[in-house]
Protein backbone atom coordinates (compact mmCIF):
# COMPACT_ATOMS: atom_id res chain seq x y z
CA UNK A 1 0.00 0.00 0.00
CA UNK A 2 2.84 2.26 0.65
CA UNK A 3 4.27 2.10 -2.31
CA UNK A 4 1.35 4.66 -3.98
CA UNK A 5 3.39 7.45 -1.35
CA UNK A 6 6.22 9.09 -1.04
CA UNK A 7 8.17 6.77 1.80
CA UNK A 8 8.87 10.33 3.20
CA UNK A 9 5.75 11.76 3.40
CA UNK A 10 4.28 7.97 4.78
CA UNK A 11 6.87 7.93 7.65
CA UNK A 12 5.51 11.51 8.38
CA UNK A 13 1.91 10.75 8.74
CA UNK A 14 2.83 7.84 10.24
CA UNK A 15 4.57 10.10 13.14
CA UNK A 16 1.79 12.63 13.08
CA UNK A 17 -1.07 10.48 13.79
CA UNK A 18 1.01 8.71 16.15
CA UNK A 19 1.59 11.65 17.61
CA UNK A 20 -1.74 12.78 17.84
CA UNK A 21 -3.13 9.51 19.02
CA UNK A 22 -0.95 9.58 22.18
CA UNK A 23 -2.66 12.90 22.65
CA UNK A 24 -5.92 11.74 22.61
CA UNK A 25 -5.36 9.20 24.65
CA UNK A 26 -4.11 11.17 27.86
CA UNK A 27 -6.44 13.42 27.20
CA UNK A 28 -8.61 10.76 26.98
CA UNK A 29 -7.80 9.13 30.14
CA UNK A 30 -8.03 12.31 31.74
CA UNK A 31 -11.58 12.94 30.82
CA UNK A 32 -12.20 9.59 31.87
CA UNK A 33 -11.48 10.22 35.71
CA UNK A 34 -14.28 12.54 35.87
CA UNK A 35 -18.08 11.71 36.18
CA UNK A 36 -19.12 14.31 34.25
CA UNK A 37 -16.69 14.61 31.52
CA UNK A 38 -16.04 10.57 31.60
CA UNK A 39 -18.82 9.95 28.59
CA UNK A 40 -16.64 11.85 26.09
CA UNK A 41 -12.99 10.53 27.24
CA UNK A 42 -13.64 7.42 25.18
CA UNK A 43 -14.74 8.79 22.10
CA UNK A 44 -11.58 11.12 22.33
CA UNK A 45 -9.57 7.80 23.01
CA UNK A 46 -11.79 5.91 20.23
CA UNK A 47 -10.74 8.80 17.65
CA UNK A 48 -7.30 8.42 18.56
CA UNK A 49 -6.99 4.27 17.98
CA UNK A 50 -9.17 4.89 14.65
CA UNK A 51 -6.03 7.48 13.30
CA UNK A 52 -3.16 5.31 14.63
CA UNK A 53 -4.73 1.97 13.11
CA UNK A 54 -5.49 3.46 9.63
CA UNK A 55 -2.36 5.08 9.18
CA UNK A 56 -0.81 1.93 10.13
CA UNK A 57 -1.36 0.75 6.59
CA UNK A 58 1.17 3.36 5.13
CA UNK A 59 4.31 1.88 7.19
CA UNK A 60 6.91 1.07 4.59
CA UNK A 61 7.70 -2.52 2.94
CA UNK A 62 5.09 -4.38 5.09
CA UNK A 63 3.08 -7.27 2.95
CA UNK A 64 0.57 -9.80 4.23
CA UNK A 65 -2.24 -7.00 3.92
CA UNK A 66 -5.05 -9.77 3.20
CA UNK A 67 -3.91 -11.49 6.20
CA UNK A 68 -4.23 -8.53 8.61
CA UNK A 69 -7.63 -7.33 7.56
CA UNK A 70 -8.51 -10.55 8.09
CA UNK A 71 -7.34 -11.12 11.42
CA UNK A 72 -8.68 -7.18 12.55
CA UNK A 73 -11.88 -7.89 10.59
CA UNK A 74 -12.36 -11.47 12.92
CA UNK A 75 -11.04 -10.11 15.86
CA UNK A 76 -12.97 -6.83 16.23
CA UNK A 77 -16.43 -8.49 15.22
CA UNK A 78 -16.32 -10.75 17.64
CA UNK A 79 -15.04 -8.49 19.99
CA UNK A 80 -18.09 -6.42 19.05
CA UNK A 81 -20.32 -8.98 19.44
CA UNK A 82 -19.79 -10.20 22.35
CA UNK A 83 -19.24 -6.86 24.17
CA UNK A 84 -22.52 -5.92 22.72
CA UNK A 85 -24.36 -9.23 24.16
CA UNK A 86 -23.00 -9.41 27.87
CA UNK A 87 -24.98 -8.12 30.71
CA UNK A 88 -24.04 -4.86 33.07
CA UNK A 89 -23.32 -6.93 35.47
CA UNK A 90 -20.92 -9.21 33.37
CA UNK A 91 -18.61 -6.45 32.18
CA UNK A 92 -15.35 -6.90 34.88
CA UNK A 93 -15.02 -10.13 33.00
CA UNK A 94 -15.16 -8.65 29.78
CA UNK A 95 -12.28 -6.33 30.79
CA UNK A 96 -10.74 -9.48 32.18
CA UNK A 97 -10.99 -11.29 28.65
CA UNK A 98 -10.17 -8.03 26.32
CA UNK A 99 -7.46 -7.38 28.85
CA UNK A 100 -5.66 -10.90 28.22
CA UNK A 101 -6.45 -10.41 24.65
CA UNK A 102 -4.18 -7.34 24.46
CA UNK A 103 -1.50 -9.13 27.03
CA UNK A 104 -1.50 -12.22 24.43
CA UNK A 105 -0.90 -9.90 21.57
CA UNK A 106 1.84 -8.31 22.74
CA UNK A 107 3.80 -11.56 23.61
CA UNK A 108 3.18 -12.98 20.61
CA UNK A 109 4.87 -9.54 19.22
CA UNK A 110 7.85 -10.62 21.30
CA UNK A 111 7.48 -13.72 19.62
CA UNK A 112 8.03 -13.01 16.02
CA UNK A 113 10.81 -10.58 16.76
CA UNK A 114 12.23 -13.48 18.84
CA UNK A 115 11.86 -15.98 15.92
CA UNK A 116 13.05 -13.41 13.62
CA UNK A 117 16.19 -13.42 15.69
CA UNK A 118 16.36 -17.27 15.73
CA UNK A 119 16.65 -17.61 12.50
CA UNK A 120 19.29 -15.48 11.57
CA UNK A 121 17.22 -12.10 10.40
CA UNK A 122 18.00 -9.86 13.15
CA UNK A 123 15.20 -8.15 15.23
CA UNK A 124 13.26 -5.52 13.22
CA UNK A 125 15.14 -3.04 15.01
CA UNK A 126 18.60 -2.61 15.48
CA UNK A 127 18.15 -0.54 19.01
CA UNK A 128 20.21 -0.84 22.38
CA UNK A 129 18.72 -3.22 24.73
CA UNK A 130 15.77 -4.07 22.27
CA UNK A 131 16.28 -7.82 23.08
CA UNK A 132 16.29 -7.65 26.75
CA UNK A 133 12.82 -5.61 26.76
CA UNK A 134 11.15 -8.23 24.67
CA UNK A 135 12.18 -10.65 26.48
CA UNK A 136 10.79 -8.84 29.11
CA UNK A 137 7.80 -7.54 27.49
CA UNK A 138 7.36 -11.25 26.31
CA UNK A 139 7.16 -12.54 29.94
CA UNK A 140 4.49 -9.80 31.52
CA UNK A 141 2.12 -10.22 28.52
CA UNK A 142 2.43 -14.19 28.34
CA UNK A 143 1.11 -14.16 32.57
CA UNK A 144 -1.01 -11.04 32.12
CA UNK A 145 -2.60 -13.26 29.14
CA UNK A 146 -2.71 -16.45 30.82
CA UNK A 147 -3.83 -14.90 34.23
CA UNK A 148 -6.34 -12.76 32.94
CA UNK A 149 -7.97 -15.82 30.73
CA UNK A 150 -8.17 -17.82 34.48
CA UNK A 151 -9.88 -14.18 36.12
CA UNK A 152 -12.52 -14.64 33.25
CA UNK A 153 -12.84 -18.03 33.98
CA UNK A 154 -13.56 -18.11 37.46
CA UNK A 155 -15.54 -14.35 37.16
CA UNK A 156 -18.02 -16.33 34.56
CA UNK A 157 -18.37 -19.18 36.48
CA UNK A 158 -16.70 -21.73 34.68
CA UNK A 159 -14.09 -22.19 37.22
CA UNK A 160 -15.77 -21.81 40.95
CA UNK A 161 -13.05 -23.89 43.19
CA UNK A 162 -10.31 -22.14 44.56
CA UNK A 163 -7.02 -24.44 43.56
CA UNK A 164 -4.22 -24.50 46.53
CA UNK A 165 -2.12 -27.34 47.46
CA UNK A 166 0.71 -27.31 49.82
CA UNK A 167 4.02 -26.14 48.43
CA UNK A 168 2.35 -23.75 46.18
CA UNK A 169 4.86 -21.11 46.94
CA UNK A 170 7.68 -22.64 46.54
CA UNK A 171 6.21 -24.32 43.45
CA UNK A 172 5.83 -20.75 42.01
CA UNK A 173 9.04 -19.73 43.16
CA UNK A 174 10.31 -22.81 41.45
CA UNK A 175 8.27 -22.15 37.93
CA UNK A 176 9.55 -18.36 38.31
CA UNK A 177 12.92 -19.23 38.63
CA UNK A 178 13.04 -21.42 35.97
CA UNK A 179 11.34 -18.54 33.88
CA UNK A 180 14.20 -16.01 34.51
CA UNK A 181 16.83 -18.73 33.61
CA UNK A 182 15.12 -19.05 30.20
CA UNK A 183 14.77 -15.60 29.96
CA UNK A 184 18.14 -14.90 29.99
CA UNK A 185 18.94 -17.52 27.57
CA UNK A 186 16.02 -15.85 25.57
CA UNK A 187 18.03 -12.49 26.08
CA UNK A 188 21.51 -13.49 25.85
CA UNK A 189 22.28 -16.25 24.17
CA UNK A 190 22.05 -18.53 20.81
CA UNK A 191 19.01 -20.13 21.95
CA UNK A 192 16.74 -22.96 20.40
CA UNK A 193 13.38 -24.27 19.50
CA UNK A 194 12.66 -25.54 22.83
CA UNK A 195 14.12 -22.74 25.27
CA UNK A 196 11.79 -20.73 23.29
CA UNK A 197 8.97 -22.55 24.08
CA UNK A 198 9.77 -23.87 27.10
CA UNK A 199 10.02 -19.96 28.01
CA UNK A 200 6.24 -19.27 26.69
CA UNK A 201 5.14 -22.32 27.96
CA UNK A 202 6.35 -21.73 31.96
CA UNK A 203 5.00 -17.90 31.86
CA UNK A 204 1.62 -19.35 30.50
CA UNK A 205 1.74 -21.61 33.16
CA UNK A 206 2.99 -19.21 35.85
CA UNK A 207 -0.13 -16.89 34.68
CA UNK A 208 -2.33 -19.69 35.77
CA UNK A 209 -0.50 -20.53 38.68
CA UNK A 210 -0.61 -17.23 40.25
CA UNK A 211 -4.22 -16.66 39.43
CA UNK A 212 -5.98 -19.90 41.13
CA UNK A 213 -5.53 -19.38 44.11
CA UNK A 214 -7.42 -15.89 44.69
CA UNK A 215 -11.06 -15.55 44.88
CA UNK A 216 -13.97 -14.21 43.22
CA UNK A 217 -14.26 -11.35 45.18
CA UNK A 218 -11.23 -9.77 44.68
CA UNK A 219 -10.96 -10.41 40.92
CA UNK A 220 -11.19 -6.85 40.19
CA UNK A 221 -8.21 -6.07 41.93
CA UNK A 222 -6.41 -8.52 40.21
CA UNK A 223 -7.33 -7.79 36.50
CA UNK A 224 -6.79 -4.00 37.34
CA UNK A 225 -3.37 -5.50 38.11
CA UNK A 226 -3.04 -7.49 34.74
CA UNK A 227 -4.46 -4.49 32.98
CA UNK A 228 -1.21 -2.54 34.34
CA UNK A 229 1.15 -5.16 33.53
CA UNK A 230 -0.62 -5.62 29.92
CA UNK A 231 0.35 -1.45 30.11
CA UNK A 232 3.82 -2.36 30.41
CA UNK A 233 4.42 -5.14 27.87
CA UNK A 234 2.54 -3.27 25.15
CA UNK A 235 4.98 0.03 26.18
CA UNK A 236 8.01 -2.48 26.09
CA UNK A 237 7.27 -3.89 22.48
CA UNK A 238 6.61 -0.68 21.18
CA UNK A 239 10.55 0.11 22.16
CA UNK A 240 11.40 -3.23 20.94
CA UNK A 241 9.30 -1.78 17.90
CA UNK A 242 10.35 1.74 17.93
CA UNK A 243 6.58 2.93 18.36
CA UNK A 244 6.35 5.75 20.45
CA UNK A 245 2.55 5.60 20.66
CA UNK A 246 2.67 1.83 21.93
CA UNK A 247 5.53 3.02 24.48
CA UNK A 248 3.71 6.07 25.39
CA UNK A 249 -0.07 4.47 25.42
CA UNK A 250 1.08 1.14 27.34
CA UNK A 251 3.42 2.83 29.77
CA UNK A 252 0.61 5.90 30.55
CA UNK A 253 -1.64 2.51 31.40
CA UNK A 254 1.08 0.67 33.17
CA UNK A 255 1.74 3.28 35.89
CA UNK A 256 -2.26 4.51 35.48
CA UNK A 257 -2.76 0.96 36.20
CA UNK A 258 -0.42 0.10 39.30
CA UNK A 259 -1.83 3.22 40.72
CA UNK A 260 -5.78 2.36 40.08
CA UNK A 261 -4.72 -1.44 41.44
CA UNK A 262 -3.64 0.36 45.00
CA UNK A 263 -7.18 2.60 45.15
CA UNK A 264 -8.82 -0.20 43.92
CA UNK A 265 -7.21 -2.54 47.06
CA UNK A 266 -7.89 0.53 48.99
CA UNK A 267 -11.15 1.12 48.69
CA UNK A 268 -11.65 -2.74 49.81
CA UNK A 269 -9.47 -1.62 52.59
CA UNK A 270 -6.89 -4.37 52.07
CA UNK A 271 -3.53 -3.84 51.07
CA UNK A 272 -2.49 -5.59 47.61
CA UNK A 273 -0.21 -7.78 49.12
CA UNK A 274 -2.91 -9.54 50.78
CA UNK A 275 -4.98 -9.86 47.64
CA UNK A 276 -2.34 -11.44 45.84
CA UNK A 277 -0.93 -13.75 48.59
CA UNK A 278 -3.32 -14.71 51.26
CA UNK A 279 -4.13 -17.95 49.24
CA UNK A 280 -0.79 -18.55 48.97
CA UNK A 281 -0.15 -18.16 52.39
CA UNK A 282 -2.86 -20.44 53.40
CA UNK A 283 -1.84 -23.14 51.00
CA UNK A 284 1.58 -23.55 53.01
CA UNK A 285 0.43 -23.96 56.42
CA UNK A 286 -2.02 -26.51 54.91
CA UNK A 287 0.71 -28.65 53.98
CA UNK B 1 15.46 5.37 19.11
CA UNK B 2 18.65 6.70 21.41
CA UNK B 3 17.93 5.05 24.30
CA UNK B 4 17.88 8.02 26.96
CA UNK B 5 15.17 9.66 24.27
CA UNK B 6 13.40 6.64 25.34
CA UNK B 7 14.29 6.54 29.14
CA UNK B 8 12.76 10.08 28.88
CA UNK B 9 9.40 9.21 26.99
CA UNK B 10 9.29 5.69 29.58
CA UNK B 11 9.57 8.19 32.73
CA UNK B 12 7.18 11.03 31.20
CA UNK B 13 4.74 8.65 30.58
CA UNK B 14 4.72 7.19 34.09
CA UNK B 15 4.19 10.89 35.24
CA UNK B 16 1.68 11.44 33.44
CA UNK B 17 -0.20 7.88 33.65
CA UNK B 18 -0.18 8.59 37.63
CA UNK B 19 -0.99 12.06 37.55
CA UNK B 20 -4.34 12.56 35.44
CA UNK B 21 -5.97 9.39 37.24
CA UNK B 22 -4.76 10.27 40.89
CA UNK B 23 -8.16 12.09 41.68
CA UNK B 24 -10.72 9.58 40.58
CA UNK B 25 -13.64 8.67 42.37
CA UNK B 26 -14.54 5.27 43.96
CA UNK B 27 -17.68 4.90 41.32
CA UNK B 28 -15.27 5.44 38.21
CA UNK B 29 -12.46 2.87 39.25
CA UNK B 30 -13.99 0.00 37.22
CA UNK B 31 -14.95 2.25 33.88
CA UNK B 32 -11.46 3.51 34.07
CA UNK B 33 -9.84 0.21 34.11
CA UNK B 34 -11.89 -0.44 31.30
CA UNK B 35 -10.93 2.70 29.71
CA UNK B 36 -7.41 1.92 29.95
CA UNK B 37 -7.69 -1.52 29.15
CA UNK B 38 -9.42 0.62 25.64
CA UNK B 39 -5.70 2.07 25.37
CA UNK B 40 -3.48 0.09 25.57
CA UNK B 41 -5.05 -1.65 22.39
CA UNK B 42 -2.72 0.10 20.84
CA UNK B 43 -0.64 -2.98 20.81
CA UNK B 44 -3.01 -3.50 17.72
CA UNK B 45 -0.61 -1.29 15.24
CA UNK B 46 2.26 -3.17 16.52
CA UNK B 47 0.45 -6.66 15.86
CA UNK B 48 -0.20 -5.13 12.24
CA UNK B 49 3.88 -4.30 12.12
CA UNK B 50 4.86 -7.64 13.46
CA UNK B 51 2.29 -9.73 10.93
CA UNK B 52 3.40 -7.08 7.99
CA UNK B 53 7.13 -7.67 8.08
CA UNK B 54 6.58 -11.66 8.71
CA UNK B 55 7.80 -14.32 6.51
CA UNK B 56 8.01 -17.60 7.27
CA UNK B 57 4.67 -19.57 7.65
CA UNK B 58 5.06 -19.32 11.72
CA UNK B 59 6.13 -15.97 11.54
CA UNK B 60 2.85 -15.44 10.11
CA UNK B 61 0.64 -17.56 12.13
CA UNK B 62 1.87 -16.08 15.33
CA UNK B 63 1.77 -12.26 13.63
CA UNK B 64 -2.09 -13.33 12.76
CA UNK B 65 -2.68 -14.23 16.14
CA UNK B 66 -1.09 -11.08 17.40
CA UNK B 67 -3.52 -8.70 14.93
CA UNK B 68 -6.31 -10.93 15.97
CA UNK B 69 -5.95 -10.17 19.67
CA UNK B 70 -4.84 -7.00 19.30
CA UNK B 71 -8.07 -5.95 17.66
CA UNK B 72 -10.19 -7.85 20.03
CA UNK B 73 -8.10 -5.91 22.52
CA UNK B 74 -9.61 -2.74 20.88
CA UNK B 75 -12.51 -3.71 19.89
CA UNK B 76 -13.69 -5.33 22.71
CA UNK B 77 -12.31 -2.01 25.21
CA UNK B 78 -13.94 0.68 23.40
CA UNK B 79 -17.26 -1.32 23.58
CA UNK B 80 -17.85 -2.54 26.85
CA UNK B 81 -16.30 1.02 28.25
CA UNK B 82 -18.60 2.48 26.03
CA UNK B 83 -21.83 0.91 27.42
CA UNK B 84 -20.57 1.39 31.14
CA UNK B 85 -20.01 5.23 30.59
CA UNK B 86 -23.53 5.44 28.99
CA UNK B 87 -24.69 5.60 32.98
CA UNK B 88 -22.54 8.77 33.07
CA UNK B 89 -24.75 10.45 30.11
CA UNK B 90 -23.87 14.46 30.37
CA UNK B 91 -28.24 14.99 30.33
CA UNK B 92 -28.30 13.39 34.34
CA UNK B 93 -26.36 16.20 35.46
CA UNK B 94 -28.29 16.55 38.56
CA UNK B 95 -27.03 12.75 39.34
CA UNK B 96 -23.75 13.32 38.97
CA UNK B 97 -23.31 15.71 41.57
CA UNK B 98 -24.18 13.65 44.21
CA UNK B 99 -21.90 10.97 42.25
CA UNK B 100 -18.93 13.43 42.64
Amino acid sequence: MSEFLDPKLAGWLIDAAYFLAAILFILGLKKMSHPTTARGGIVWAGIGMVVATVISYLTPDMHNYLLMTAAIFVGGVLAWWTGKKVAMTDMPQMIALYNGMGGGSAAAIAAVELLRLMTGKGLSHDIPAARELAVIGALIGTIAFSGSLIAFAKLQGWMRKVYRFPGQQVFNALVFVAIIVLGFMLALTDFTAWHFIAFFGLALLFGVLMTVPIGGADMPVVISLYNALTGLAVGFEGYVLDNPAMMIAGIVVGSAGTLLTQLMARAMNRPLTNVLFAGFGTGDSGG
Amino acid sequence: MEGFIALYIFMLAAFTGYEIISKVPVILHTPLMSGSNFVHGIVLVGAMVALGHADTTTEQVIGFIAVLLGAGNAVGGYVVTERMLEMFKPSNKDKKGDAS
